[in-house]
């Protein structure tokens, strides 16, 4: 098993293990850190795919991973932020409502 | 020769320009100056879509035009390329643009979420040219993103419990779409070692991996245009957004997806789909027709009809799969399929738009959207009404609406490549969108007197906000989207013919 062979599988392990989180967990914060690992297992798969013919890697794949990390931050900030807002409005409802 | 330059050159001020109003109104942040920037920048980008528009089409080679940004060139750097079908999202975004910027500004004058919607707004903007102007594959992923993450900001920023949880379903949603997305750039990337649309189309050779692809690309773009099984997160997200950010998600934001999608399935790597799976997503789009009508009229909430209604609305585009592929055997964007298509779109987001400024007023001038509270509006609202009834015959299809000229041609594209079923459900789902419309028209014109009902009933009801005066310009941005309705009616040619380039000039 080569090197490249070995990232790529990692990649799309990666990948899946995030989808089926996604799809069987009910928090947010694990929907949100699922769809983070989905993320990192294709950047994965990319940096493997710049190496794939030889020695010197190339840096378009390098580019792209360095602006979906950029993308993966700022979603990931604005899903926590509405998380967070969600939480506080359903806490301030728990306050006035006794039954639940 | 000279024109050619200059619409080249005008390309990236569409994607630039917004960009840059976007950082200005979040620096300038008095209402004041904010108004000024709004208007005057929209009135900019307006005159530079209508130039760039008149310049391609006067071209009369009527090809794609490429502009490399930084001159590095397709394979390292990101090319701008317009061929017909961008032109005619581009204009209207342009359009569209303009009349909801002014809406907008009258709709968030006396409130201070503004302040939070303009970068927000011009950021989309944005996004939607780069997206349809960019011929890199990957730079669409960046575009996809820009989108998805205004369009979600946009619905939170209704700050209620049911929009904040719209938003971030549709944010969540929206990463998934474009997830799978990058997943089908990468393996591109892998086989064709290039990120630039055309070379990807030039070196196509129907492979594995090409096949890998467009199912991931598929997959993730049906999510995102909200097909039918995969529409649960569309309604909610429409519904709680403010007015003028519901008008431009159904009327341009799901049209992105469909755009990027339609490109891919029928220009770049159009040698990897099949017939059947055309055949597929056409069942799909025929159910979303009739689902999302019916649904439609049992929603209780105007603005959930509406939404209900972009899930119908969007099966009709569905239909160009399976009418495209089977009627040129081969699977090109061409033939009149594709022509309804492009026409469906501009149609429909027109009529939309229209109807959901219309309905917003309704709900703004009654103080709530429940529909039973609309009994007796066309009293108080008869020109909000009207707008309401020219959008909703649009979509229902009935002659002098742009409606019906794309549900003709969808209709004759139907019998043409010899499929008549589809077109069965074409008219079954023309109906039940004249139920649905006619239910609330019926309503609005029933007369409230005779009831025992108050006729502003603050006591036994709680109102979402308090009834209150319209101010002219929302009534007046929504009488011009009905009225462009009604002109693309009767002017259908203009963009059948900006239409046409697609298909004899493409970019293949």
């Amino acid at each position: 098993m080569n090197t490249l062979l070995m990232y790529s599988v990692t990649g799309v392990g990666l990948f899946a293990i995030g989808l089926l989180g996604l799809i069987i967990s009910s928090h947010i914060m694990r929907k949100i850190l699922s769809i983070n690992i989905m993320g990192v297992g294709i950047f994965m798969l990319l940096i493997a795919f710049a190496k794939q013919n030889g020695e010197i890697a190339d840096p378009l794949p390098h580019a792209m991973v360095l602006t979906g990390i950029v993308i993966a931050a700022a979603g990931t900030a604005l899903a926590l932020n509405l998380m967070v807002r969600l939480y506080d409005m359903q806490q301030k409802n728990r306050g006035s409502l006794d039954d639940r | 020769m000279i024109d050619n330059l200059n619409i080249a050159t005008l390309l990236p001020l569409i994607v630039f320009v917004p960009l840059l109003v976007a950082l200005l109104v979040f620096l300038v942040n008095q209402e004041k100056w904010q108004k000024i920037i709004n208007i005057g920048f929209a009135l900019l980008q307006f005159t530079i879509v209508i130039t760039i528009t008149l310049l391609f089409l006067k071209a009369n080679i009527l090809q794609s035009q490429r502009y490399q940004i930084g001159n590095w060139g397709a394979p390292l750097g990101i090319d701008l390329v317009v061929d017909g079908f961008s032109i005619v999202m581009v204009s209207l975004t342009g359009l569209l643009t303009l009349i909801l910027t002014l809406y907008s500004t009258a709709y968030f004058s006396e409130s201070s979420k503004g302040v939070r919607f303009w970068p927000l707004w011009w950021l989309l903007i944005s996004g939607l040219n780069a997206l349809f102007v960019s011929n890199d594959a990957f730079n669409i992923y960046v575009a996809l993103e820009i989108i998805g993450l205004a369009a979600a900001a946009l619905v939170a920023l209704q700050s209620t419990r049911e929009a904040l949880e719209a938003a971030l379903r549709y944010l969540l949603v929206g990463l998934l779409g474009s997830l799978f997305y990058l997943m089908a750039i990468a393996i591109l990337y892998r086989s064709h070692g290039t990120l630039d649309l055309i070379q990807i189309a030039e070196s196509t050779d129907h492979q594995l991996p090409d096949q890998i692809a467009i199912i991931f690309i598929t997959a993730g773009l049906l999510l995102k245009i909200a097909l039918f099984p995969l529409h649960f997160w569309l309604p909610p997200a429409h519904a709680n957004a403010p007015t003028p950010v519901s008008a431009i998600l159904s009327a341009l934001v799901v049209k992105a997806s469909l755009y990027v999608l339609i490109k891919f399935w029928f220009e770049v790597l159009n040698e990897s789909t099949t017939v059947d799976a055309s055949q597929f997503i056409g069942y799909l789009g025929a159910t979303a027709i009739l689902y999302g009508s019916w649904k439609a009229f049992q929603a209780t909430h105007l603005k959930v009809v509406i939404a209900y209604s972009t899930v119908a609305q969007l099966g009709y585009i569905f239909l160009l799969f399976p009418l495209s592929e089977q009627a040129a055997n081969t699977g090109t964007f061409t033939g009149s399929a594709s022509q309804a298509a492009i026409y469906f779109i501009v149609a429909h987001a027109c009529a939309k738009a229209a109807m959901f400024l219309s309905a917003g007023n309704l709900i703004l001038s009654q103080g709530s959207g429940e529909i039973s509270q609309l009994k007796g509006i066309a009293r108080r609202q008869p020109v909000n009404l009207f707008v309401f009834a020219i959008a909703g015959v649009s979509l229902i299809g009935l002659p002098p609406s742009a409606g019906f000229i794309a549900k003709w041609l969808l209709l004759t594209a139907s019998i043409e490549s010899g499929q008549w079923w589809w077109s069965i459900v074409i008219l079954l789902g023309g109906l039940m969108a004249a139920m649905y419309i006619a239910k609330i028209l019926h309503l609005a014109f029933t007369n409230v007197e005779n009831n025992i009902a108050p006729h502003y009933p603050e006591d036994n009801y709680i109102l979402d906000t308090q009834p209150q005066a319209i101010h002219w310009i929302l009534t007046a941005t929504a009488i011009v989207l009905a009225l462009t309705t009604l002109a693309l009616g009767i002017n259908a040619e203009f963009i059948l013919n900006m239409a046409n380039p697609t298909l004899t000039g493409s970019t293949l």
